[in-house]
């Protein structure tokens, strides 16, 4: 496919298909209105950590930029503070929409790995399910460390003063890092949860199959 | 005049009575206006002192009556003497309202109550109470011209207030553009889909109706007379030509697709597959004769992908094309969209918009769009090319700001291109150099010039057709005052008059019908219409005093004046609005109206009181125009905004009507300043004439001549535009201007 005939081609609506299909609330995008009152609500398009507004990104996948928005960092950024929702003339459920394009880009495997949000998200879900409790000196340490080990003595160092603070005041327990606690049934809990994504597996698989 | 008996009558009410010395009052209009009658009453407008003033009028023989009270515009149902000439002297928002109640401004105050007694008694002498027009027609008949929506719509309502009507229709069949669309934008709930148009049901509507009278394949050949009395010669094809009496007209010539052949970067004229929106109408109304399938011209196959181009050469700044929005074609090119996703959902429809306007119930129409699945791109559009049977759009995304995005392999684009009023001829271009390029129709390359065609033909010294407001469109003001033309008796209605849609257009005519009535009805009557609805009086003009200057017959906003073979003016007076002016224009002043002339206004100049320059009481002629700058010095007094009481203001109907006399006179006399008070004019202008404050302006752009020869310094005269909603400015204004005549000094004519 020569690249003239693929540019034009991205302006078939394909991949808002796709996204009305694939993507949880994504039939919504169709009904923007490109007004903008989302990107204007948006308390972190302030500091421009979003590379693409909600109206953009609506725009993006109407003009069928798939490998835009799908790598994108912009919608990984949403704090979910619903400003948006409250806001939006249209009643897009617009941090909905936001998830469901992460969580779908996170599925294909294109979302930027190394997103702070998206990195931490999974470590999350590694260290709850694991124990069936969330080992929170296990959690921060590791956020710490997720640039190299240099990187993370430093940020140890600049957050020591309040990890002596909560060690004094007993809200750190140091040999958490052995082990640490853990829920009474560990092993029904991941039996419980593995049962929960084999089935949420096989219902977007299907989806995705068409 | 011989018989004339003044009476004089000063209310008392409203806190006049406190505030003024109203025996004074009584002896000032008995000595200074030497009315022989003169009375003060506590209350005038009740029952008790109306009752008084009709005894006097029976009893008494009093045949001019000078009111004392509340501004002419208040108590006007109170104080209806319609068989005598009557002068207000404003005392109360003029002076009491106006001045502060201390012991100091006691006296000012007074001496303006006095000089406004002064200026009444001397006005009411002036005047006569006005006749009547007796040069009036009886026709009710109501032409319409254009038998599109506009045109049966206005033929139908006006049939049902009981009306005959003659409609005229250039082409074989009723129906208009509204006749050749397939469907039309929806206007009942939940509008989501297109419509069936309702032309076939208004034709035969108009068909079936005994009162509504047709001609089809017809024009206009002449138009002569005035409202009431017109006589409308109507060619038909035959060649035939009928006569009608006419007492109305309303032009429903509706419009013209801007021609998309001036469009050649959009693809226009060069490809069979690029259409504007009537060649869309058209392919939908033949698929739907057949399959339902809309086809590609160029090779009958079906339209899998279109792209609707929105203003396509409108809201062009650059004066190449149209420059304004046409409002109807946002919901146009959705309508169409649907076509074909109603059709087929499969099919790519793709609305590349900058601003999507979507007027009347629009918005759910458009929701309703983007819920079958019309893609809506904002984008302003810069190339389309053809290749073959398919094309590539071009256009630059406003939103991802991406100046190279195209949508290719379309097989039909669709060109939204504005409405073109059918105004007929240009008759300002007629007499001066055409200005801002009209519709850009002569800087277009490779198209022919179509002189346009009267449509009217008016037999009026000004020109065959109604003059036009802006881009070539026939109204006077959009806002203020819909439907009227500067043609007294001929209103237009629907796209002629501003772009519209249907739904804008029905209500439009039936606007119009009924302002048609009322011009008719008021004809007979020998009244004016908007904006002295009612008014009895009408020019006069001393024949043997003309000099056949023509200023009168040029000037004329309405065009209201003929000349005869000697060019004498011959005066229409159901044409005439009574604005005045005329009476401003003639250097001579032999025109006049029975209820105000150069004399009336004359006579109030010079009846007030100059006291001399030593008495440090200056005084400033106010000549305010009754539309908005007099209204706006009353709300002033009502909401107690204070301003000199130096100064004498006289109601003017018009800035138009000033007579340049007035201001010599007043500074002769020994006045310090004249104000002069009118509508905005020029392009935004607000003045109710349209033209009148416009043609004062310039006349009074020459005053600085009279001044040099009296030798007076050019701040004796301030020309200032007033709106009705200058209730703080309007006092203002007065305030500073006398506090710089203080400094100017005083007049050197005073005392002479």
């Amino acid at each position: 496919m020569s690249a003239n005939t693929a540019m034009a081609e991205k302006y078939r609506n394909n991949f808002l298909k796709e996204i009305e299909e694939q993507v949880e609330m994504g039939d919504w995008v169709k009904m923007c209105m490109q007004c903008g009152v989302c990107s204007g609500s948006c308390p972190t398009n302030f500091q421009s950590a979003w590379e693409h507004p909600p109206q953009e990104l609506f725009m993006m996948i109407r003009a069928g930029k798939r490998e835009e928005v799908l790598t994108t960092t912009s919608m990984w950024n949403c704090t979910s503070c619903y400003n948006c929702i409250v806001r939006c003339p249209r009643k897009l459920p617009i941090t909905h929409i936001m998830h469901g394009i992460a969580e779908y880009a996170h599925r294909l495997g294109m979302a930027p790995k190394m997103q702070p949000t998206r990195f931490f998200s999974g470590l999350f879900w590694k260290n709850c399910t694991h124990t069936g409790r969330v080992n929170e000196l296990k959690l921060s340490m590791g956020l710490y460390f997720k640039d190299g080990f240099g990187a993370g003595i430093k940020e140890g160092m600049k957050m020591k003063d309040v990890a002596l603070g909560l060690l004094k005041a007993k809200r750190l327990n140091p040999f958490e890092l052995l082990g640490g606690h853990k829920c009474k049934d560990q092993k029904g809990i991941q039996a419980m949860l593995k049962k929960a994504y084999e089935i949420e597996r096989s219902r977007k698989a299907a989806k995705m199959a068409g | 005049m011989a018989d004339i008996k003044v009476a004089a009558y000063i209310c008392k009410g409203c806190g006049l009575g406190e505030r003024l010395d109203t025996d004074a009052l009584v002896k000032i209009a008995q000595k200074d206006g030497k009315v022989p009658l003169a009375k003060s009453h506590d209350f005038l407008c009740n029952a008790d002192g109306v009752a008084m003033i009709k005894n006097d009028i029976a009893n008494e023989g009093v045949t001019h009556i000078m009111i004392g009270a509340c501004s002419r515009r208040a108590k006007t149902e109170a104080f209806f003497f319609p068989e005598n000439a009557v002068a207000r002297a404003n005392l109360r928002e003029g002076v009491i309202w106006i001045r502060p109640d201390t012991e100091d401004a006691r006296e000012t105050t007074q001496d303006m109550a006095e000089d406004y007694i002064r200026m009444g008694c001397a006005e009411v002498k002036a005047m006569t109470a006005p006749g009547g027009n007796t040069n009036t027609g009886t026709s009710k008949t109501l032409l319409v011209v254009g038998g599109g929506v506009t045109g049966m719509t206005t033929a139908i309502e006006a049939s049902k207030t009981g009306y005959s009507v003659v409609l005229v229709e250039k082409s074989g069949e009723l129906g208009g553009w509204a006749g050749k669309l397939y469907k039309r934008t929806p206007v009942h709930e939940p509008f989501k889909s297109p419509a069936d148009t309702g032309v076939a049901d208004l034709a035969s509507q108009v068909m079936g109706d005994s009162n509504i009278k047709v001609y089809l394949n017809a024009t206009i050949a002449k138009t002569d007379g005035a409202p009431g009395r017109f006589v409308v010669d109507i060619a038909t094809e035959s060649g035939a030509t009928h006569t009608e009496d006419i007492g109305a007209i309303v032009q429903a010539t509706g419009f013209t697709l801007y021609d998309m052949n001036k469009l050649p970067e959009l693809g226009g004229g060069k490809s069979p597959n690029v259409v504007d929106q009537a060649g869309l109408e058209a392919l939908a109304k033949a698929a739907a004769a057949g399959d339902g399938v809309i086809r590609r011209p160029s090779d009958n196959q079906p339209v899998k992908s279109v792209v609707f181009v929105q203003c396509a050469g409108q809201r062009d700044p650059s004066g190449t094309h149209l420059a304004y929005c046409s409002g109807f074609c946002c919901n146009a090119s959705i309508k169409q969209a649907m076509y074909f996703k109603d059709a087929n959902p499969s099919v790519d429809t793709t609305i590349i918009y900058t601003d999507l306007r979507t007027p009347g119930n629009g918005e759910d129409f458009y929701r309703s769009a983007q819920e079958k699945g019309v893609i809506f791109t904002k984008g302003k559009v810069a190339e389309v090319v053809p290749n073959g049977a398919t094309s590539t759009v071009k256009f630059h995304d406003l939103i991802l700001d991406d100046k190279d995005a195209a949508v290719a392999d379309v097989d039909l684009v669709v060109l939204a291109t504005g409405q073109v009023a059918n105004s007929g001829i240009n008759i300002d271009a007629l007499t001066k150099p055409q200005v801002e390029g009209q519709e850009g129709e002569s800087s277009a390359e490779g198209t022919v010039e179509v002189k346009p065609i009267s449509i009217l033909n008016l037999t009026y010294r000004q020109g065959p057709d109604v003059p036009q407001l802006k881009q070539g469109f026939t109204d006077s003001h959009f806002i203020c005052f819909p439907y009227e033309t500067r043609r007294t008796g001929i209103y237009t209605a629907g796209p002629v008059r501003r772009p519209m849609d249907i739904a804008q257009a029905r209500e439009d005519a039936t606007g119009a019908a009924l302002k048609a009535i009322q011009a008719l009805e008021n004809a007979e009557l020998g009244r004016a219409a908007h904006p002295r609805s009612g008014d009895l009086s009408f020019p006069k003009v001393r024949l043997e005093g003309c000099t056949q200057c023509k200023r009168c017959t040029v000037e004329c906003p309405f065009g209201a004046i003929d000349e005869d073979e000697k060019r004498f003016p011959v005066f229409n007076e159901s044409r005439c609005r009574r604005c005045g002016t005329c009476m401003g224009a003639c250097p001579v002043r032999v025109i006049s109206f029975e209820n105000y002339s150069v004399n009336t206004v004359g006579a109030q100049i010079k009846a007030v009181d100059i006291p001399d320059e030593f008495s440090e009481k200056p005084r400033i002629l106010i000549l305010a125009c009754e539309n908005d700058a007099y209204p706006a010095l009353d709300m002033a007094g009502m909401s107690r905004n204070e301003y000199s009481a130096f100064v004498r203001i006289i109601p003017i109907r018009c800035l138009g009507s000033v007579n340049t006399i007035w201001i010599t006179d007043a500074l002769n006399a020994g006045y310090d300043g004249v104000m002069l008070m009118g509508c905005k004019s020029g392009d935004e202008y607000q003045c109710h004439f349209v033209k009148g404050s416009e043609l004062g302006r310039v006349r009074m752009s020459k005053i600085d001549d009279t001044l040099k020869t009296l030798n007076l310094e050019s701040e004796r005269v301030r020309d200032l535009e007033v709106a009705i909603t200058d209730i703080e400015r309007v006092p203002d204004m007065i305030n500073k201007y006398a506090a710089e005549l203080v400094a100017v000094g005083p007049s050197p004519f005073k005392g002479f």
